[in-house]
């Protein structure tokens, strides 16, 4: 039996004393498309960072096909990530290459595929992602959207079994929006791959997503299909997806009466 | 107490710094045979780091050769030695000023222009998605910009040189009036290709490799927000021209002090 795409065992990270994640229990499904949310700071994206080998546990096994990514070496994990394709929040494009050549970078590191060939890929990754028009601009004259859709054809130039995508949705038009989770979602069953997005779109990730965790205060406190989150009576899991104001989660953070800041009699 | 604690983590934190500057300079040193391996990025980095650096080299060497006839000129007329012109000119600019000059140019124009890009790089996560990809920054990015530079200054301190003493030449002969032919003869007689030259150049190699390093080194290890790239970039001008001298100093001794 093949070990699940992404394994994690009582998994803990933090900086100095304080605790980001605190003892996360999760098996990635193959095949799935898994959707992290939970309000900022929660620890989404250093769960990302810490599948991917950025950074190390404090406590606990991150598993990546069976293998512990904390226990490899630089070659080690570098073998690994090669089998990963990863979306930054920000797209993370080269600025110093077209965007032609940000596609075609993992094709020109990691294959010996003659420059025909490689030019054929690259154009079949931005037709895919409907940028094959704009294979000669550069990462500055593209919108914010356009940018997100050249990494999205990055990430998956070497068609990568495990999809990683930071805050894929976070700034886009409605438009972009809907354009870029339908990529996902397809990518994810055309490539047999197993996907996992860290958002905080509801709308979008509900449409897509097979499964939703939902991470507060370093813990899981929700994982099921969208419609079992949905049915879920949680008052956590409720204030998040209707987006309300009250509610287990707090608007203000710990501080003193503003009264008292402003130096008003209480 | 307290300051004791503060004291010591500063103390470890330098060490670790200290450390980190030396496994990166190792491993520069490593990966430059595999950058020459792909010269088509070494070469696009000899164009942006070399190429670009023209300009300010050749406006500099020329202003420095003027003065340098200029001054000369003044002072060894007071011995009736005027004629030693262009030997003066050649020692000063191929022994000291064309090297150093060149390598505190280049920190300013080359080294700036490095920090900041690397540091911008990480700044915008793209080292860290270079990382993701399997794909390792130091060997991809840094060491054909690294190799780039050891080659480049070099060959912008030779041309800093001949440009000075072209400008030398146009004070002491064109403007002044001192005999070609003496100047010309004398700094053929009396400079070495060895002691000289040679020492020039491995002088200017040396100057690019401090250049070079420090750049990567403090690009590599910036802070990845606005002010922290602002601050490496100083700090770059800073610690490279300080090396550059003090480096100066010690090669000078080694090379010319027994002669």
């Amino acid at each position: 039996m093949n070990p699940p795409p992404v394994s994690l065992e009582g998994l803990q990270f933090g900086y100095g004393e304080r605790l980001l994640l605190r003892g996360i229990d999760l098996q990635v499904r193959q095949g799935e498309v898994l959707a992290l949310m939970g309000g900022s700071g929660s620890g989404k994206t250093t769960l990302l960072r810490l599948i991917g080998g950025q950074v190390k546990p404090v406590a606990g096994r991150v598993c990546v096909q069976g293998e512990d990514v904390a226990t490899l070496g630089r070659s080690g994990l570098f073998r690994l990530r090669r089998g990963m394709g990863v979306l930054f929040q920000q797209g993370a494009l080269f600025t110093d290459l077209s965007v032609f050549d940000n596609v075609a970078f993992p094709l020109r590191e990691h294959t010996h595929l003659p420059e025909s060939m490689i030019r054929d890929l690259v154009l079949l990754k931005l037709e895919a992602v409907g940028l094959r028009g704009s294979a000669a601009l550069m990462p500055a004259e593209v919108s914010g959207g356009m940018a997100r859709r050249v990494a999205l054809a990055r990430a998956i130039a070497l068609d990568p079994p495990l999809l990683m995508f930071d805050e894929p949705f976070a700034g886009l038009d409605p438009i972009s929006l809907g354009t870029i989770a339908q990529l996902i979602r397809s990518f994810n069953d055309a490539l047999g791959a197993t996907s996992i997005v860290v958002t905080h779109d509801v709308p979008e990730t509900f449409s897509i997503a097979d499964r939703i965790c939902l991470l507060a205060d370093g813990r899981i406190v929700a994982l099921g299909t969208p419609a079992e989150l949905r049915a879920s009576s949680d008052p956590l899991v409720i204030q998040f997806l209707g987006g309300r104001r009250e509610g287990p989660v707090r608007f203000h953070q710990p501080a003193p009466a503003l009264a008292q800041d402003l130096g008003l009699p209480s | 107490m307290d300051r004791i604690a503060r004291f010591g983590a500063w103390c470890l934190a330098q060490v670790v710094s200290m450390g980190a500057g030396a496994r990166l300079f190792w491993i520069l040193l490593l990966a430059s045979p595999a950058a020459l391996a792909r010269p088509r990025l070494v070469i696009d980095q000899l164009h942006v780091i070399g190429n670009r650096s023209l300009v300010i080299i050749t406006v500099s060497g020329l202003f420095v050769g003027f003065v340098l006839g200029l001054q000369g000129y003044t002072t060894l007329q007071r011995y009736g030695s005027s004629e030693a012109l262009g030997l003066l000119v050649a020692l000063s600019l191929v022994r000291e000023l064309g090297p150093v000059v060149s390598a505190l140019l280049f920190a300013g124009r080359a080294g700036t222009s490095l920090t900041a890009e690397i540091g911008l790089m990480k700044a915008g996560e793209q080292l860290a998605a270079m990382e993701m990809m399997a794909v390792d920054p130091i060997r991809r990015v840094l060491a054909p910009r690294f190799v780039a530079a050891v080659v480049a200054m070099p060959l912008l301190a030779a041309i800093f040189s001949a440009i000075g003493i072209l400008g030398g030449w146009a004070v002491g002969v064109l403007l002044i009036g001192v005999d070609s032919g003496a100047f010309w003869s004398q700094m053929q007689t009396g400079v070495d290709w060895r002691s000289d030259v040679l020492n020039g150049v491995i002088k200017s190699a040396v100057f690019g490799l401090v250049c070079a390093y420090t750049a990567l080194q403090v690009g590599y290890s910036a802070q990845p927000t606005p002010e922290g790239v602002s601050r490496a970039t100083t700090v770059t001008v800073v610690a490279s021209s300080l090396a550059v001298l003090g480096f100066d100093f010690i090669l000078t001794a080694l090379m010319f002090a027994s002669t």
